[in-house]
């Protein structure tokens, strides 16, 4: 075969190359270059080497972030998956109702995130609000602006209440994809409810939760707007995630470098459990 | 094992049926005996699908009743009445192991794990699956999925009859007469009554003794095929069992005769209906057209040539009339005429045929 050689081809390559540089080469290569300099300002920059990358994996701070950041993830994925899965498979599945649950559920998701962030931080102060007020009228002592416990709680359950949606419509899809034969055969084999969620429904559902778990994952991996309008990130920091910490250490003590090296790590673990994660999840689909 | 009835058998989706529009199933009676291989047969939503469902109680009909062995099971639920059905698309259980995907419905109903292993070990080798008891059951291909579904109908031993609905649907051509013979075996081993839905006449004719032809929720004939073949009870069985259908010819009937077209007609329908004034059609299939120089004169349209046989289509008087002619007969080129086999030519008053031999 005779290939011509044509090197002007190499012009319409590049509108695409210049949008890529744009939107993610040049910032995250700006980032890099942050990470591993010492500047005072000016544009004058200093070579640090990987000493940033040291101070933040050994900083208790990160390390106190992170673990709250797990704590918080892993806690909200454990309360909307099970029950954005009981929400969904409660639904009705066909008549008029359908659409009623379907926009109530789709609701929540429209609303940008500082709106929800305010709307929770005045529903749940404990003089004027009306979660607040409720709770304190019981005869209990919350106030989610000075006790840990209360503040972490009203942040689980307004992310709950953001984004189990978000599940339920994922897994809502996936149960209606499943056809009516499926049901029928369980009936015939004598399948009880449990077997009919066990092995039916759960592994009819696997796809669509994976997508739930990852999106829910990452989403609230990298939570900030919400907490940060809610507490912003107290009382102390006890709900500083690592979103809210980022943006403390660079805009807050303008320290860009440790900032750099800490987005970068950041961007590194949402990639490596991201990626563990869905190699789990379709290790089984290979076989 | 059962025997089956459906008396005065109505059925329809809507809350508050008006007419007899309204309903799926406007009236069924039938008696299915035991053992025997029974196939439903008809066009899509002709009410196959919902009479199976009556019958495996997944649909409660809202009007009639139906027997297992003269005992009313109309409020029985689904797993008290024992039965299995095959559904169209091939159900198993993805996470499970074809075995466990055949154990499945004697766990759920707590038999011992010895007997289990026993019965799906048989079952297995009836349908020849035994190489791929022990991989995962998501991972075969659509007929050996279908097997499973299949498999755990036979796998337990208390079932009364078992149903297929249109099982062949989504398997390859080549595959489909090897799923199909073994259907037939496996009923000529097991004695079991068989319920098969299709809309594939092929398939209806050579797995069942008996083909229910049903059409618009009715049941319009119940017979062997060859009953189907020489004597359709309706101009529906005519036109639908067959290939190409039976030919359906506008009738006049004077002084006690048969007409079409002016042109006399000798049929098997001995007693013809005085002043009838309902529709009057005369039958017969193509098989039972010849060329006859005693018959009436027709202009050929096409023939299209088949091998063994010609089908020739042919016209009098703006009635198609469709005939199969041997491949050794000739075809007169000049002014052909036609005649009818009479004891094959059938009257038909609003399309039931007139005086059944």
């Amino acid at each position: 075969m005779n290939k011509t050689t044509y090197q002007k081809a190499w012009l319409f390559v590049i509108p695409v190359v210049v949008l890529v540089s744009f939107n993610a080469l040049i910032p995250l290569m700006t980032v890099v270059n942050y990470s591993v300099q010492e500047t005072f300002g000016n544009n004058v920059f200093f070579w640090e080497g990987v000493k940033w990358f040291e101070q933040v994996l050994n900083s208790e701070r990160f390390h106190a972030a992170f673990l709250r950041q797990l704590a918080f993830t892993g806690t909200i994925l454990l309360i909307e998956i099970p029950l954005g899965i009981a929400v969904a498979l409660a639904m009705p599945r066909q008549g008029p109702w359908v659409s009623v649950c379907l926009v109530l559920m789709a609701l929540p998701l429209l609303i940008p995130w500082n709106v929800v962030g305010a709307m929770w931080n005045i529903f749940a102060l404990p003089d004027i609000g009306l979660l607040g007020r409720g709770i304190n009228s019981l005869g209990i002592d919350y106030n989610f602006t000075r006790q840990p416990v209360a503040a972490w709680l009203t942040t689980i359950l307004m992310d709950v209440w953001h984004w189990t949606s978000l599940v339920v419509l994922l897994a809502y899809a996936g149960l209606c994809s499943i056809p009516d034969a499926y049901y029928q055969a369980a009936k015939i084999d004598g399948a009880s409810a449990w077997a009919v969620f066990w092995r039916i429904q759960l592994p009819k559902m696997k796809r669509v939760l994976t997508i739930a778990i990852l999106l829910r994952f990452m989403d609230s991996f990298m939570i900030y707007t919400e907490p940060f309008v809610l507490t912003g990130g107290g009382p102390g920091n006890t709900t500083t995630f690592l979103s809210i910490d980022l943006v403390k250490i660079a805009l807050g003590q303008f320290d860009l470098g440790p900032a750099a090296a800490m987005s970068l790590i950041y961007f590194f673990v949402v990639l490596l459990l991201c990626w563990i994660f869905y190699t789990l999840m379709m290790r089984d689909e290979e076989q | 094992m059962a025997k089956i009835t459906l008396e005065n058998i109505k059925h329809s989706y809507l809350p508050e049926p008006g007419g007899l529009n309204d309903y799926a199933l406007k009236q069924i009676d039938a008696e299915w005996s035991d053992g025997s291989a029974y196939a439903l047969l008809g066009p899509s939503g002709c009410g196959k699908t919902t009479l199976l469902n009556i019958i495996s109680g997944l649909l409660k009909p809202s009007e009639g009743r139906i027997l297992f062995d003269d005992i009313d099971v109309t409020e029985t639920p689904t797993i008290d009445r024992h039965i299995a059905q095959v559904f169209q698309f091939p159900v198993v259980y993805d996470t499970m192991t074809v075995f466990d995907n055949l154990a499945f419905p004697l766990r759920n109903r707590a038999v011992s794990e010895d007997r289990v292993r026993i019965r799906v070990n048989e079952v297995a080798k009836m349908l020849d699956l035994e190489d791929s008891l022990n991989r995962r059951a998501s991972g075969l291909t659509a007929d050996g999925k279908q097997k499973i579904s299949l498999g755990r109908g036979l796998v337990r031993e208390d079932v009364n009859v078992i149903m297929f609905d249109e099982p062949l649907t989504v398997i390859d051509p080549h595959l489909k007469w090897l799923l199909r013979s073994k259907l037939k075996e496996l009923h000529r081993q097991l004695g079991r009554t068989m319920i098969y839905v299709t809309h594939d006449q092929t398939e209806a004719l050579t797995f069942a003794d008996h083909v229910v032809v049903i059409h618009e929720g009715t049941v319009v004939q119940v017979g062997t095929p060859v009953e189907l073949f020489e004597r359709p009870a309706h101009t529906f069985v005519g036109h639908f069992i067959g290939s190409p259908g039976m030919n359906i010819l506008p009738c006049k009937i004077d002084n006690g005769k048969s007409r079409f077209a002016g042109n006399l007609v000798q049929t098997a329908s001995s007693k013809l209906p005085d002043n009838y004034t309902g529709k009057l059609e005369i039958g017969v299939r193509p098989e039972f057209v010849y060329f006859d120089e005693g018959g009436f004169p027709v202009e050929i349209i096409k023939v299209d040539d088949l091998g063994r046989y010609q089908i020739v289509v042919t016209q009098h008087d703006d009635n198609t009339i469709k005939m199969i002619v041997p491949e050794d007969i000739q075809i007169p080129s000049e002014s052909p005429r036609i005649a009818f086999t009479p004891k094959h030519t059938r009257i038909y008053a609003d399309d039931w045929v007139v005086d059944q031999e």
